[in-house]
């Protein structure tokens, strides 16, 4: 773990908090309305579907599919310059919803439309854990 | 449909076009405002209502500067590169509420000499949620935001690169012709095949540029446009949309659709004319991969045929569709479109420098925010 961590992290707030957690314990919690069910991402307030403002936490299957992505070869931001090139995967997760991050262990070359994926947990701080997509 | 024709184009300017300077934003957009206004034959006193382009100057700073007295009407149209045409309906609805009879859009930054594109979207309020739950993963710029619906277009519908760099080729030869565009150099598809990736399918010169500059526009109300110094440029049709998931690319359910799509048939419908009708577009362009998506969302060609659309030289003077006559946001200077609107207006005055001959119905778009969209038709007096 880096102890001078230069990237960008998150300021979680009490809608959002509880994903953070998830995160830190090696889980991919989603928001779920915790009325008509509807499971929503990136965490809000309110369920665009019956509009209730009840929220539970559902634990998400760890799996998914590549709906799209990007190569990145320049650091917008000084801390990826180590890190370039990097992958930056869009993921079709079962659950209806789609999460956005690097991939471990992919090569270009296999990158597809439909390519199946896995969740896997990257602990950069001592508060901040960030999902990864592996492959299968 | 009580905006078509409401009000009318009736001045627009220009500051010198830079890549570097030690000037102010402000004083940019004063002086493009000011070009505007005398462009339309008023004083800055005679403007009543003021659109400035977000995190910018405000209402108090033209107040102070131009001595308006009586200023009727204030407010900002927060939709990134769709603000500055979306700002053309909201003048239209405050001219024709009575409230105002000319208000001046305007814009001034230092894009290239002040913060640069990567640092500046982490201050924006409408990219918190990429800030939380994307740029903790090295998910910052749009650039790298928007190549995955460039990489998702080419997957499901054999998009080329080849067809992108079209885009950006015809733009540069367009803005070869005008005295006050910031990329003169000539480009060639294998200059862009060269060109550095950036953020995959997206080349450096797939990229707009950074620029320090301004621009502004008079939108003045119909009974107070034809005794101006300029022939009125009439606003026929006009609408603003706003994609699924309008924040978060990643969650949209069709990543190759843009806000524009829903606003499009609205502006055609209010307008009263169809493409054929159209001699010339000035395309918001972000990137290469924008203008394409937006000229299928604007329904020049079905979803799919935008990168066939553009081969060809398609999008030049003697084109099917002249796009982009002044050099765009990639190859005049990113002045998030404002540059759009005064490029058509000239055109259909024209007195464009890289004219469409007899252009008489044309259309500019705005783009912005990770897919709000914006579009205006107008037509020569």
């Amino acid at each position: 773990m880096d102890t001078t961590y230069d990237k960008l992290v998150p300021a979680p707030t009490p809608d959002t908090q509880p994903y953070w957690d998830g995160l830190k314990e090696h889980r991919l919690r989603l928001q779920r309305c915790a009325d008509c069910g509807k499971v929503r991402h990136y965490p809000r307030p309110m369920c665009d579907a019956c509009w209730s403002m009840n929220t539970d936490w559902v634990d998400a299957a760890g799996t998914g599919t590549v709906h799209s992505w990007t190569i990145t070869h320049y650091a917008f931001h000084p801390g990826w310059k180590g890190d370039l090139p990097y992958i930056l995967l869009t993921v079709d997760l079962p659950e209806g919803v789609r999460l956005n991050a690097q991939a471990r262990g992919i090569s270009e070359s296999a990158l597809r439309v439909g390519l199946p994926v896995k969740v896997g947990f990257e602990p950069v701080t001592e508060e901040l854990t960030l999902p990864v997509f592996e492959a299968v | 449909m009580p905006l078509r024709e409401a009000g009318a184009v009736t001045g627009v300017g220009e500051t010198k076009y830079l890549r570097g300077t030690d000037r102010t934003a402000l004083s940019f957009q004063l002086e493009a405002s000011l070009n505007a206004i005398r462009d339309a034959g008023l004083k800055p006193s005679d403007i009543d209502g003021l659109i400035p382009y977000g995190h910018g100057a405000v209402a108090e700073d033209f107040i102070t500067n131009f001595g308006i007295k009586d200023l009727r009407f204030s407010a900002t149209t927060p939709m990134g590169g769709a603000s500055a045409v979306a700002s053309i309906q909201c003048a239209l609805a405050v001219i024709d509420a009575g409230i105002c009879n000319h208000v001046l859009l305007s814009l001034g930054r230092t894009g290239y000499s002040g913060g640069r594109i990567g640092a500046r979207v982490q201050q924006m309020p409408q990219f918190k949620l990429i800030g939380e739950f994307e740029m903790p993963s090295g998910a910052i710029a749009p650039a790298q935001l928007y190549a995955p619906m460039a990489r998702r277009h080419m997957e499901l519908y054999g998009t080329k690169s080849t067809q992108l760099a079209e885009i950006a080729v015809t733009t540069r030869q367009h803005a070869m012709l005008q005295s006050n565009a910031t990329m003169q150099r000539p480009m060639t598809i294998e200059d862009h095949q060269a060109s550095r990736m950036i953020s995959d399918p997206l080349r450096l010169l797939d990229c707009s540029l950074e620029s320090d500059g301004g621009a502004a526009v008079v939108i003045s109300a119909v009974d107070r446009c034809r005794d101006l110094r300029k022939p009125p440029v009439m606003v026929m049709g006009v609408a603003e949309g706003h994609p699924d998931s309008p924040s978060a690319i990643t969650q949209r359910p069709d990543l190759t659709t843009l806000g524009l799509a829903k606003a499009a048939p609205k502006a055609f419908a209010m307008a009263g004319v169809t493409h054929d009708d159209i001699d010339v577009a000035e395309i918001y362009d972000c990137f290469t991969y924008i203008v394409m998506c937006q000229l299928e969302d604007l329904g020049f060609c079905k979803k799919g045929e935008g990168g066939a659309f553009v081969e060809n030289g398609a999008l030049g003077l003697n084109g099917r569709l002249p796009v982009n006559t002044h050099g765009g946001l990639l190859s005049q200077a990113h002045m998030a479109g404002m540059n759009h609107i005064v490029e058509l207006t000239r055109q259909l005055r024209g007195e464009a420098e890289a004219q469409v001959p007899d252009a008489e119905i044309g259309l500019v778009t705005g783009y912005g925010d990770m897919g709000d969209g914006s579009i205006a038709i107008m037509r020569r007096d």
